[in-house]
C-alpha cells in the first residue's frame, strides 16, 4: 500500500496528474460553453443583419456607461481572480482570501448594474411581450433586439451567479488553509470558469452596446 | 496548470492593456467609420480575448500541449457553425416573416427576410 496524499483521488497516481485531468476537463467543458453562447451569437449576427435599423435604435436605448462600467467591472475581477490563482500557487493564504473577497466582490457589483438596467428597461416596457412600447419605427422589430439583450445577458449573468456561488466555495477552502503549493487545482480550474465568462461579456459590450453609437 | 508561476506585473500589465482597449472601443464607437466600426469593435474584442486566454487562463505557459487542441477545437466547431449557418441564410429561398412584422415596419434591408 502506498501513502495516502491528502486530496488525492484515488484513479490518480499523483496530485500533479489530478490538477492536469481537472485543468483539462475544464478546458472540454469551456468548449462546449463556446458552443453555446456562439449559437446565440450567431443567430444575433443574422437578425442584425436583417433589422439593422431596428437593433441601432435598441442599442442606443441602452446605456453606454452602465456596459463600460460592467466591462471595467469585470476586467478588473479577472485581474483579481488570476492574484488568487498566483496566491495559491505561492501559497499565501491572506492573499487567497483577499483576492477571492475582490473577485467576489467585483461579480455582485456587476450584477448589481445588470439589476440596475433591467429594471430600467422593464419600466420603460422594452421587455418582449404584451406589454412592449418602442417608440420610433421599430415598434415591433425593436422586440428582436431586446430578445437577444435578454437572453444574452441573462445566460451570462446566470454564469456570473454560479461563478460567485463556485468562489464562496473556493473562500471556505481557503479559510480552511486547504490550499498548498501542490494541492491547489480547485482555485485554477474555476479561475478558467471565471475568466471564460470575463471573455463571453468581452464580446457582449461592443454587440450590444455600441451598435451604430456615432449616429 | 502553468508549471511557471507568472509575475504580477506581467498580470498588472495585461489589466492595463485590457483597461485601456475597453475605452477605446468605446471611444471609436462614436467615430463614423462606416463598415469599418464593426471591424473595428470585433477586432479590440478578439485581441482583448487574446489576452484573457494567454496570460490569465495561462495558455502561453501550459507544458500541456493538449489544451491547444481542446481550444482550437472549440474555435473551430464555432467557425463551422457560423459559416454553415450564414451561407444558408445568405443563399437559400426568403424566409417570410410571421404576418405582422412587415406590414407595419418594413426595416430589414435583407432581401431574404422581405416577403415575396
Amino acid at each position: 500500500m502506498t501513502e495516502s496524499i491528502a486530496g488525492l483521488e484515488h484513479q490518480f497516481e499523483t496530485l500533479e496528474q489530478q490538477h492536469e485531468a481537472g485543468w483539462l476537463g475544464m478546458w472540454a467543458f469551456l468548449a462546449t460553453e463556446i458552443m453555446f453562447f456562439g449559437g446565440m451569437f450567431t443567430g444575433y449576427v443574422i437578425y442584425r443583419w436583417a433589422y439593422f435599423g431596428a437593433f441601432a435604435a435598441g442599442s442606443k436605448d441602452l446605456e453606454i456607461w452602465a456596459g463600460t462600467l460592467n466591462t471595467l467591472v469585470l476586467i478588473c475581477s479577472s485581474f483579481t481572480m488570476v492574484l488568487a490563482v498566483h496566491a495559491a500557487e505561492t501559497g499565501e493564504r491572506r492573499g487567497q482570501i483577499g483576492f477571492l473577497l475582490a473577485t467576489m466582490f467585483l461579480g455582485t457589483v456587476f450584477l448589481g448594474v445588470k439589476g440596475y438596467e433591467w429594471t430600467t428597461l422593464f419600466r420603460d416596457h422594452h421587455v418582449p411581450g404584451i406589454g412592449f412600447h418602442f417608440s420610433g419605427p421599430y415598434q415591433n422589430t425593436a422586440q428582436i433586439f431586446f430578445s437577444f439583450y435578454f437572453a444574452l445577458t441573462g445566460m451570462h449573468a446566470l454564469h456570473m451567479v454560479v461563478g460567485v456561488g463556485l468562489l464562496t466555495f473556493l473562500l471556505v477552502k481557503a479559510w480552511r488553509a486547504e490550499f498548498t503549493p501542490a494541492h491547489h487545482a480547485a482555485v485554477d480550474i474555476i479561475g478558467l470558469y471565471w475568466h471564460f465568462v470575463d471573455i463571453v461579456w468581452i464580446f457582449l459590450f461592443p454587440l450590444l452596446y455600441l451598435v451604430d453609437r456615432h449616429r | 496548470m502553468s508549471g511557471v508561476t507568472v509575475s504580477r506585473k506581467t498580470y498588472a500589465g495585461v489589466w492595463g492593456s485590457l483597461v485601456v482597449l475597453t475605452l477605446l472601443t468605446a471611444g471609436i464607437a462614436y467615430l463614423d467609420l462606416g463598415v469599418l466600426n464593426p471591424v473595428a469593435a470585433i477586432t479590440i474584442a478578439v485581441i482583448k480575448m487574446a489576452l484573457v486566454a494567454l496570460f490569465f487562463m495561462h495558455l502561453r505557459y501550459t507544458r500541456i500541449r493538449l489544451t491547444y487542441v481542446f481550444t482550437a477545437a472549440g474555435l473551430l466547431w464555432l467557425a463551422l457553425l457560423m459559416a454553415f449557418t450564414w451561407t444558408d441564410v445568405i443563399t437559400r429561398h426568403p424566409i417570410v416573416p410571421p404576418p405582422p412584422w412587415p406590414a407595419n415596419d418594413v426595416t430589414s434591408h435583407m432581401s431574404i427576410f422581405k416577403a415575396k
